[in-house]
């Protein structure tokens, strides 16, 4: 999932010196041998930088999605929606402790990461900056979010990057479970009353074009796409990953009865792929600058918690010392 | 009352004060003090909510008027609730969280240890379950509430007044009614004053090592048992209820 962070601007940096033409050459014959580079392996400065920038945004983004789902564990309609929601948070959370662990192979710390994170500095998806208003929002979450997460991370596990790719096998088979349980719920939701059904499409409504804007922008655009796919850090192409997204989603939406909100959405019988419409990406780019329903709350959730335990991290440290202290003693 | 009303209302009791401390836990979800504590406060609320189902659900079947655990959770009232008040509180800060766990927990192994081996078959098998958890619970709470009361001076003072402000919901817990009595008189349940002595000195122990103070055992606030709630009760329902309320009879 989350693999926006590879189109955002980065400034160019100069050239690494220990970057020298032999070494850079030696690294791609590595990747086109289709080896997998490991921590302690040499690797090109920019091939760390944006393995960094990747992975980090991708555990940002699983923390930052706790926000919007949890919202709902208190007030899910049963016991068993309630444990399941709650089982599948965790799961996030697990996510991200497991991915920022994997990118502190990389040499940063995880502490430093996190206080990007909270100063704005370092992204996250933009689809989190979306408010949860009806419960059709967790399933549809489930469905088109962590579908849409699946579609960008099943060939992750292959990133040329050792440490990336088992952490992506790990995840996969857990996403796969939270995407199932949205589409359950959802369909749950369209077998009920005319309120729920409504709920339902009120929540793809919302969510559609957002998911769609998951896999970043258009391959026209994309500015780092060229040299990650030679890195193998990415695989597939935005526009590729977006259209097999619609091409399973679309008749997942017939089944359920509701109807997608884009008036140009056809099948194309030459292709074999559905034509969709224009993705509004003005709104794209502003929710990416910090200008969504919810930046501003998700970003000041996050630092309040963080703010508010201080007094906490700093008692477990002073315990630590001194049980040290009588350690020594 | 007969011996198995008091069954009936003896698990819902139970299940309401799973169900009441997972609500709690859960808001702690987004909000911790570190990635860590989020995931654990999420794992004990889950832990909870299953406990929650599986008391309903027996009290249901016990009942025979075919009301499951949803029916039970999401449609009864706060009058109709039966948990302790400590559990409503609201959660105050990370200190407050960790003292509420581990006053209840200390009590509720106790309480389940001696369910675990009542000839009421099916009850007996879910305490003997939730003390797995209830013992992972109080190492967990324990841990953090001795580095607490035993780390910086702010620390030391933000979970002393936590244990004093909560104190006075924990004569409750020992407190029999008529359930209680006929619980330990027909379905071997806890003799909650013996249990009281044993919670006291697992507390003390817990407390000194805290280097922190026991409370005096002063007035004690009570009544959840029967009923008589906080004013906190009524938003935990009218958010959990939500839904079921404003959808009756929907499918989920």
């Amino acid at each position: 999932m989350y693999t926006q962070g590879l189109d955002q601007k980065q400034k160019k940096s100069a050239a690494d010196p220990a970057d020298t033409p032999g070494r850079l050459a030696a690294f791609q014959a590595r990747i086109d041998a289709d080896e997998k580079i490991e921590p302690k392996d040499w690797m090109p400065s920019g091939y760390r930088k944006t393995l960094i920038r990747q992975m980090s945004q991708h555990a940002h983004s699983e923390i930052v999605g706790m926000l919007p789902e949890g919202n709902w564990i208190t007030r899910a309609p049963t016991l068993r929606r309630k444990a399941i929601l709650l089982a599948k948070v965790q799961d996030e959370a697990g996510h991200g402790l497991y991915i920022y662990g994997a990118t502190e192979t990389l040499g940063v710390s995880r502490d430093n990461l996190v206080a990007d994170l909270l100063s704005g500095k370092a992204k996250y998806s933009s689809i989190f900056n979306y408010p949860t208003i009806s419960w059709a929002d967790i399933g549809t979450i489930g469905w088109l979010v962590d579908g849409a997460a699946i579609m960008n991370q099943i060939p992750l596990c292959r990133c040329s990057y050792g440490p990336y790719a088992r952490a992506m096998v790990r995840v996969c088979k857990e996403e796969s479970f939270h995407q199932r349980q949205g589409y359950e719920i959802m369909l749950e939701l369209c077998r009920g009353t005319d309120e729920q059904k409504r709920m339902a499409q009120g929540a793809l409504d919302r969510w559609w074009w957002p998911s769609l804007m998951m896999f970043g922008p258009s391959d026209k655009t994309s500015e780092h796409s060229a040299q990650s796919m030679a890195w193998k850090i990415k695989r597939i192409s935005n526009d590729e990953l977006r259209q097999k997204f619609v091409d399973v989603t679309v008749p997942q939406a017939e089944y359920l009865g509701l109807k997608m909100p884009d008036e140009d959405l056809v099948f194309d019988q030459k292709t074999g792929h559905y034509r969709f419409g224009e993705i509004d990406w003005e709104e794209f780019w502003e929710v990416l600058k910090g200008n969504g329903k919810c930046n501003r709350e998700r970003l000041e959730a996050r630092n309040s918690a963080h703010d508010k335990g201080r007094w906490v991290r700093e008692a477990a440290s002073a315990y630590a010392e001194k049980q040290a202290a009588r350690d020594a003693a | 009352m007969t011996k198995e009303q008091a069954l009936i209302t003896y698990a819902t009791r139970m299940g309401d004060n799973a169900i009441v401390m997972a609500q709690r836990l859960s808001e702690w979800v987004g909000h911790g003090p570190e990635l860590e504590e989020e995931m654990a406060m999420a794992n004990f609320a889950l832990d909870y909510v299953g406990q929650a189902r599986m008391f309903f659900s027996y009290a249901g079947e016990l009942d025979g008027n075919g009301r499951n655990e949803d029916e039970i959770c999401f449609l009864r009232d706060g009058w109709d609730y039966g948990n302790v008040l400590l559990l409503e509180q609201p959660n105050g800060d990370f200190g407050e969280t960790i003292a509420r766990l581990v006053l209840f927990e200390t009590f509720y192994s106790l309480q389940l240890e001696a369910l675990a081996s009542s000839p009421a078959r099916k009850l007996a098998e879910i305490a003997a379950c939730a003390i797995r958890e209830s013992t992972y619970h109080i190492r967990h709470a324990s841990h953090w509430l001795i580095r607490l009361g035993d780390g910086t001076d702010e620390s030391h003072r933000r979970v002393q007044h936590a244990i004093d402000r909560l104190w006075t919901y924990t004569g409750e817990l020992f407190e029999a009614d008529q359930v209680d009595r006929i619980m330990q008189a027909e379905w071997e349940g806890p003799d909650l004053t013996a249990l009281r002595e044993q919670w006291h000195r697992q507390i003390d122990a817990l407390l000194s090592k805290a280097t922190l103070q026991k409370p005096a055992d002063g007035w004690m606030d009570s009544g959840g048992k029967q009923g008589h709630h906080s004013e906190h009760l009524g938003y935990i329902l009218a958010e959990m209820q939500s839904l079921q309320r404003t959808y009756p009879g929907a499918n989920w």
